[in-house]
């Protein structure tokens, strides 16, 4: 039986959640969550990811008994990309599926240091190789001896190659590691590279953004776990369901017509919430789910607060010719 | 003759980016170690200052953003104050009122998870946590606080989620860490304490980023414009979250943020500062039993520089600023040393021991950062190495930032000293209070202040003083829109046709690791150069043309180290400094048991 044939079994009355120690189940038996709140919480889970409603026993499944292991790298970045991934989203569902996981290596957060952290790693990818998830972030400098990226020694296309080797497969977040990123603007002083230019022969998952939205990289994983596959992606590898529109086409600015087109940042269109492609607007040229995900618990985005977007998720956005300078297309 | 060895940690880890420490040290009789000289390297580059060049000032703040994205904010800000600067552009009062409660929500969010999360297990052993009697530690709690979570009960459950956590052999991230090292020394409830505030933390950060993406639409990363904030106060609309007409600034969130503002300043006013100094009493005191006093090692170069910040008016008046400006040289709080940024002979950026040239100086030579140049040259060995050349040659991608040539500490302990010395009684008050429950002597240059645990008690107190003055920022902000005043943006000089052909700028803040400066040189409508001096330039640079270490460097000498494997003491000197901040944020529970939160009120 497959793990997925198993799954139907959550629909019955009489499922309990997988009560191994170690499991997600378990630790849901002993907060006391009932069947029927995870089965709801999974169903609205499902809804962010675009999937069917009928996937939610599947992912209910998948989440209360698989735990892949991740090892999380760090390049040319930022910390822009962890900040959104674990720090900036409400309490409910990121939680789980983090809890789904097991971050085995991830410098930031680390306990240990210098060689006691490089062994902790070493010793999670062997136990784990062929299935762990590599996740990525920054750009990578592709000439190996230039000394624009070392850690512990080794150089950032080493390291990534070893890391890369056992891995199942590789996910690329935020637009450095996806695109090359600000790192790779012009004139690309270091030389920098996304992660697929330097990893050919295993899958890349491109989950862009300046960082991305945390549902979204979430989103990703979650997936995998229920299908035991990844999403559909699109001609830059990104997952079509969360880059499968542009801003502008599921902006409500762009549906608030009334409120006319704003020219400068403090007039009255602004305060009414009018169009900001005056103003340099990207939306109608950037795949991205801020209209409609929006940020930090559904809050806000970008064009909400005021400012247009500036195409972050797009490879090459830094060069597009100008913040403020007004783009074409999307009427 | 003593043997030596050569100490490496690489990475560093909690912390945010890319740092090594080299280090040698001499053995001792008892198998001790003592560090003679520490190097700090920085081991990554990505030239955001040379892509900067030829683009328009006005998009600067995006780019410059992107250099953290835990300092996100303060980045943003300081940019476009530094194109304003150079345009005589002044911001409208709710914009600089703004701006203040976007930088102060970044001091509560980032200092209090650097003191749980990426600080804190330097000092408590989360294995000796299970070992707590909860009943006590609920009566410790109490002794500390009013804060609710004072029961037995409440600690028995955090008792019990650590157990099976541990017990379940899986530590993910909390793997090979130095449990058990004699360098611990408090008593499991305390333990038991911090690492229910560790949990707890983080569902209160995930909160209060809100405040961000109200006002800059997303966390990290959100806008600022040049000439104010590009967050227009709604005209129609109301409520947060999926509007379809004004925008996220309107009576629902601005009420949000009255109510985030309290959240903050109660986790710190009753949490996060009654721990940092229960902290700091314990490993004063350890040196009763036979251990180090924390408060007596660690200080850097004994000169503190601040720009100043969060100004009651306008950030062109200094004296209106909570954070005072100047400079503290050699400990003496008796005198404040005034700055000018615009001396070229007074700021000085070095790269005598940086894999930089120069190409319009000596690399000896000390370049102000209007005229300063970012010329890669890396000189170090070949990736694959173990060790770093020694220093007579380049080991670091950071440059060494000098104030009329002397190296300065940035960060929490200036700004609370430069408060202390300039007479705010407020922070006087509070610290010698606080000085008072560790048993510290309050003398004239408060001795104890320079040192490691002086650095985390000095983030602690300021986050209070911070936190407090949020509220007289948002209530100015209100008092401004209820008048009829919801002016957030200066159009004036947006178009770049109504700019001088040459124009210079400074742009700053005082960050939550310290004095941030941004500096601008405008030709033509474009950059022609931009050159940042970051806090942690400031404090983790190498060595100077003359060899002067950076306070990193400076902090780390003369260091013990019990046992070389585990070089915990230089990680709490390290820490201390905090090269990260919020970016670590969550560890939300990695491997399970531990920090599991969940919700499910909006499923039930």
């Amino acid at each position: 039986m497959t793990d997925l044939e198993k799954t139907d079994s959550i629909d019955s009355p009489d499922f309990e959640f997988p009560a191994e120690p170690g499991t997600v189940g378990e630790r849901l038996v002993n907060l006391g969550v009932s069947r029927r709140g995870f089965l709801k919480f999974c169903t609205a889970l499902t809804s962010t990811m675009a999937l069917e409603a009928s996937m939610a026993p599947k992912l209910a499944y998948a989440l209360t008994t698989s735990r892949p292991c991740i090892i999380y790298m760090s390049f040319q970045e930022c910390t822009g990309c962890l900040e959104s991934l674990v720090n900036s989203y409400g309490t409910t569902i990121e939680n789980l599926i983090l809890t789904s996981f097991s971050l085995d290596y991830q410098e930031t957060l680390q306990a240990a240091a210098g060689t006691a952290a490089e062994a902790a790693r070493n010793e999670a990818m062997t136990k784990n190789a062929g299935k762990y998830i590599l996740v990525v972030d920054g750009s990578i400098p592709a000439n190996a001896k230039s000394g624009y990226f070392v850690s512990a020694g080794e150089s950032g296309v080493d390291r990534l190659n070893k890391a890369a080797a056992n891995a199942a497969f590789v996910v690329a977040v935020g637009s450095c590691a996806a695109f090359g990123g600000l790192p790779g603007a012009s004139p690309n002083p270091t030389g920098a590279v996304p992660v697929s230019s330097i990893i050919k022969n295993k899958t890349v998952v491109n989950v862009s953004g300046c960082p991305p939205i945390a549902e979204v990289i979430t989103g990703v994983l979650a997936y995998y776990l229920t299908n035991n596959a990844l999403p559909a992606l699109d001609a830059n590898k990104r997952p079509t369901m969360y880059y499968g529109k542009t801003v502008h086409s599921s902006c409500y600015r762009e549906e608030n017509e009334r409120a006319g087109h704003v020219a400068n940042f403090g007039d009255a269109a602004a305060r009414a919430g009018g169009c900001l492609r005056p103003l340099g607007c990207k939306g109608p040229r950037t795949h991205a789910a801020c209209a409609t995900m929006r940020w930090n618990q559904g809050l806000s985005f970008p064009i909400q607060s005021g400012h247009g977007c500036i195409g972050c998720t797009e490879p090459g956005f830094w060069d597009f010719g100008g913040l403020y300078t007004k783009t074409s297309g999307g009427d | 003759m003593a043997a030596s060895r050569t100490l490496v940690i690489d990475p560093v880890t909690r912390i945010e980016g890319h740092l090594r420490i080299q280090a040698n040290t001499t053995a001792n009789a008892d198998g001790t170690y003592t560090i003679s000289r520490a190097s700090s390297s920085s081991t990554m580059v990505r030239g955001i200052e040379l892509i900067m060049k030829g683009r328009d000032p006005r998009e600067a703040w995006a780019f410059a953003q992107r250099i953290c994205g835990v300092c996100t904010v303060v980045h943003g800000v300081t940019s476009a104050r530094a194109v304003e600067n150079a345009l005589g552009i002044t911001v409208p009062s709710n914009a600089e009122m703004i701006r203040n409660l976007m930088i102060a929500s970044q001091y509560m969010h980032d200092h209090v998870m650097h003191f749980y999360l990426l600080h804190m297990l330097d000092w408590v052993d989360v294995t000796s946590a299970i070992k707590a009697d909860p009943a006590k530690a609920a009566t410790l709690q109490a002794s500390m606080s009013t804060y609710a979570n004072n029961t037995a009960s409440y600690f028995t459950g955090v008792k019990s989620k650590l157990t099976t956590f541990i017990n379940s052999g899986q530590l993910g991230i909390f793997a090979k860490g130095y449990w058990g090292h004699s360098a611990y020394k408090l008593s499991p409830e305390q333990n038991l304490v911090l690492m229910a505030h560790y949990l707890e933390c983080l569902s209160w950060s995930r909160s209060i980023v809100k405040l961000h993406t109200i006002f800059g639409g997303k966390d990290p990363h959100p806008s600022v414009v040049v000439g104010g904030m590009p967050c227009a106060i709604s005209s129609s609309g109301g409520g947060t979250g999926k509007i379809s007409t004004g925008t996220a600034v309107n009576s629902a969130s601005l009420k949000m943020v009255s109510d985030l503002i309290t959240t903050m300043r109660n986790f710190v006013d009753q949490v996060y500062l009654p721990d940092a100094i229960m902290m700091c009493k314990a490993y004063t005191d350890a040196a009763k039993s036979g251990g180090t006093d924390w408060s007596t090692i660690g200080e850097s170069v004994g000169n503190y520089l601040c720009y100043g910040e969060f100004p009651s008016t306008n950030i062109n008046d200094p004296a209106s600023f909570l954070i005072p400006r100047g400079v503290i040289i050699g400990r003496d709080l008796s005198k404040i040393y005034p700055i000018d940024v615009t001396n070229t002979s007074e700021f000085q950026e070095f790269v005598a021991h940086s894999w930089y040239d120069y190409k319009t100086a000596s690399k000896n030579a000390g370049l102000h950062p209007w005229s300063g140049e970012t010329t890669f040259n890396y000189t170090g060995p070949a990736p694959g190495y173990t060790t770093l050349p020694d220093n007579a040659e380049s080991y670091s991608w950071i440059k060494s930032p000098r104030w009329r040539g002397r190296a300065m500490e940035v960060g929490p302990l200036a700004h609370v000293l430069m408060m202390y010395a300039k007479g705010n009684t407020t922070a006087k008050t509070l610290v010698q209070q606080c000085f008072g429950k560790i048993g510290w002597t309050v003398d004239a240059n408060l001795t104890r202040f320079h040192s490691t645990l002086g650095r985390t008690l000095a983030r602690a107190i300021e986050t209070k003083l911070i936190g407090d003055g949020m509220v007289g920022w948002y209530n100015k902000l209100m008092s401004n829109i209820n008048g009829g005043d919801v002016s957030v943006f200066n159009n004036a000089k947006w178009a770049p046709t109504t700019w001088p052909a040459s124009a210079k700028g400074f742009g700053f803040t005082e960050a939550p690791r310290g004095a941030l400066g941004h500096w601008v040189v405008i030709d033509n409508q474009k950059i022609s150069n931009y050159q940042c001096v970051v806090a942690s330039q400031w404090n983790a640079g190498p060595r100077d043309a003359a060899g002067v270490a950076g306070p990193y460097e400076a902090g780390l000498q003369g260091h013990p180290i019990a046992n070389f494997d585990q070089p915990i003491e230089v990680l709490r000197t390290i820490h201390s400094f905090d090269p990260c901040i919020g970016c670590a944020v969550h560890l939300t529970d990695p491997d399970g048991q531990a920090s599991v939160t969940v919700d499910f009120n909006d499923f039930a």
